[in-house]
């Protein structure tokens, strides 16, 4: 007995060793910079446009894994990623404040809007969004949320807020669904329902149907809408693991005149679907 | 209705004119399968046949864990293995997190349970009269273990097989731990929730069918090894 446990023993330990021995070989070394960010910029495609003409530019190769913009400050402040293009201003400044970031730059915007059903049973067509969001929490149509803490979903709990109204986290009528933007258009589409979205998605859902979505653009162009977006380097001071220097060297890229030019020059179906703003002296 | 024809279609089409990002995922999934079924089946082979073979004490209480952890959910995997690999867990510096090897740690430890418990029924389950037989015949200690271990061969390798395909269809596992980077960790089931995610369910069922034509022909060479052995 005693002899069988020794032998499981050894064994254990050599396997332990085969498996580590194998997982560092199977490790690479290259020069990569590692970001996180939103679901809209990379499922509207323009992180796959954006990332090659960056490799030429400077030699970088940029990999991205896309969460909700609060997963993606999560990443950051545990040091899984050197930079992060994120649109939560809130909660951004909040990162940096707290140390987790460094060098936030705001890069481009577009604006959310709110889709629904072309014939729009509930009228909320043309009102401003205080009055939308009253409408439909009163005639109680299906409303469909990201739910998942996400950039998007962050401005629609402010704009509830804003809204004088409670956040109808338990009606019937409010659906979460915890995932991607196109995903919540999606499904907000199956249920015949209404959603907010930021525009580039909508153009990407919109280009994905051949220009013939069943949701329609309803509510649109209140300044509340707004939607900013910023790259923030992880602090190496918070991570003394993190690429910096390549993180510094992608703000500086993407802040300059030509990239922001490409950011204006990315279009589905003839239209834009980001403006860049980056401030013109990028010195950090 | 039609996407489902045009899905079938598409699956082809992507086969046959090479697209990259059909076979970077094919090779992702094929590496990171390949790792972890190798990892697993160096350890579990033995851990199995040692728990199936020797009689001690605690055996059944051991069976009874190992037959629970066959039942370990990918997602929680995914979220134990991330909170070791991140740069804050306790194996941060190594960077395996948002890597192939990454992904296939955490594979390992959901195929292992189920090669242990597999090869332990299988050498388990072998004619009890087998090892007076191959004793009578003069054997010693030693070749009465290698001949024990040949003649499981087969349940052990539908363990295997099981395992594999387990492995090869697991999404929570990549999607965490993998963070789905395309030409890097994407694999085919994490390009599958991506499409769908996106509502391309053409490129997805295309892939979809990629995996099944993988696992077909996995299990055709494994019938072939087995009649010939």
């Amino acid at each position: 007995m005693l002899q069988a446990t020794k032998k499981a023993g050894s064994i254990l330990f050599v396997s332990l060793f085969i498996l580590l021995f194998t997982a560092s070989a199977c490790a690479e070394n290259k020069k990569v910079l590692m970001m996180a960010t939103t679901t809209s910029t990379d499922n509207t495609g323009l992180l796959d446009y954006l990332a090659p003409k960056f490799k030429k530019a400077t030699g970088i190769e940029l990999r991205w894994t896309a969460t909700g913009t609060g997963k993606a400050l999560k990443l950051g402040e545990n040091c899984d990623v050197d930079i992060l293009m994120v649109h939560a201003p809130p909660a951004e400044k909040k990162f940096v404040e707290e140390g987790y970031g460094v060098d936030r730059s705001e890069i481009m915007y577009n604006d959310f809007v709110i889709i629904g059903p072309a014939a729009d049973p509930t009228g909320i067509k043309g009102n401003d969004i205080k009055d939308a969001l009253k409408i439909l929490k009163n005639k109680q149509v299906t409303f469909v949320s990201r739910g998942d803490n996400s950039g998007t979903h962050k401005k629609e709990l402010s704009l509830w807020k804003a809204a004088e109204l409670q956040v109808p986290d338990k009606e019937g009528w409010y659906i979460q669904t915890g995932q991607g933007m196109l995903t919540t258009i999606n499904i907000s589409a199956e249920r015949n329902g209404y959603t907010m979205t930021d525009r580039g998605t909508y153009i990407k859902h919109e280009d994905n149907l051949e220009g013939n979505p069943p949701l329609k653009i309803l509510v649109e162009g209140d300044k509340a809408l707004l939607n900013q977006y910023s790259v923030i380097a992880v602090n190496p001071r918070h991570c003394p693991n993190v690429k910096y220097g390549p993180a510094t060297e992608f703000i500086k890229w993407i802040t300059n005149p030509e990239a922001q030019q490409l950011i204006s020059d990315f279009k589905l179906l003839g239209k834009p679907l980001f403006t860049p703003n980056a401030k013109k002296s990028s010195d950090h | 209705m039609e996407f489902i024809l045009e899905g079938f279609f598409q699956a082809i089409h992507l086969l046959i004119t090479g697209n990259a990002e059909t076979y970077s995922a094919i090779t992702a999934t094929i590496k990171v399968s390949s790792c972890s079924m190798g990892c697993s089946l160096i350890m579990g082979i033995p851990l199995g046949f040692c728990l199936g073979y020797f009689e001690f004490k605690g055996k059944k209480s051991i069976r009874t864990i190992v037959d629970t952890l066959m039942a370990l959910p990918t997602v929680f995997i995914g979220l134990l293995v991330y909170a070791f690999l991140t740069h804050r867990g306790p194996f941060g510096d190594f960077g395996l997190l948002f890597t192939l090897p990454g992904i296939a740690i955490g594979q390992a430890i959901l195929a292992l349970p189920i090669v242990i418990g597999l090869s332990a029924t299988a050498v388990e389950s072998m004619d009890k009269k087998l090892r007076t037989t191959i004793m009578s015949m003069g054997a010693n200690r030693r070749q009465l273990f290698l001949s024990s271990l040949w003649e499981s061969r087969h349940g052990i390798l539908a363990g295997a097989i099981a395992a594999y395909g387990r492995v090869m269809t697991e999404v929570g596992i990549s999607m965490m731990v993998g963070g789905n980077i395309k030409w890097h960790t994407r694999t085919i089931t994490t390009a599958i929730a991506l499409e769908t995610n996106k509502g391309q369910f053409g490129m997805g069922i295309a892939l979809g069918i990629v995996l099944l034509t993988l696992a077909l022909f996995v299990n055709i060479s494994v019938s072939f090894l087995r009649r010939r052995f």
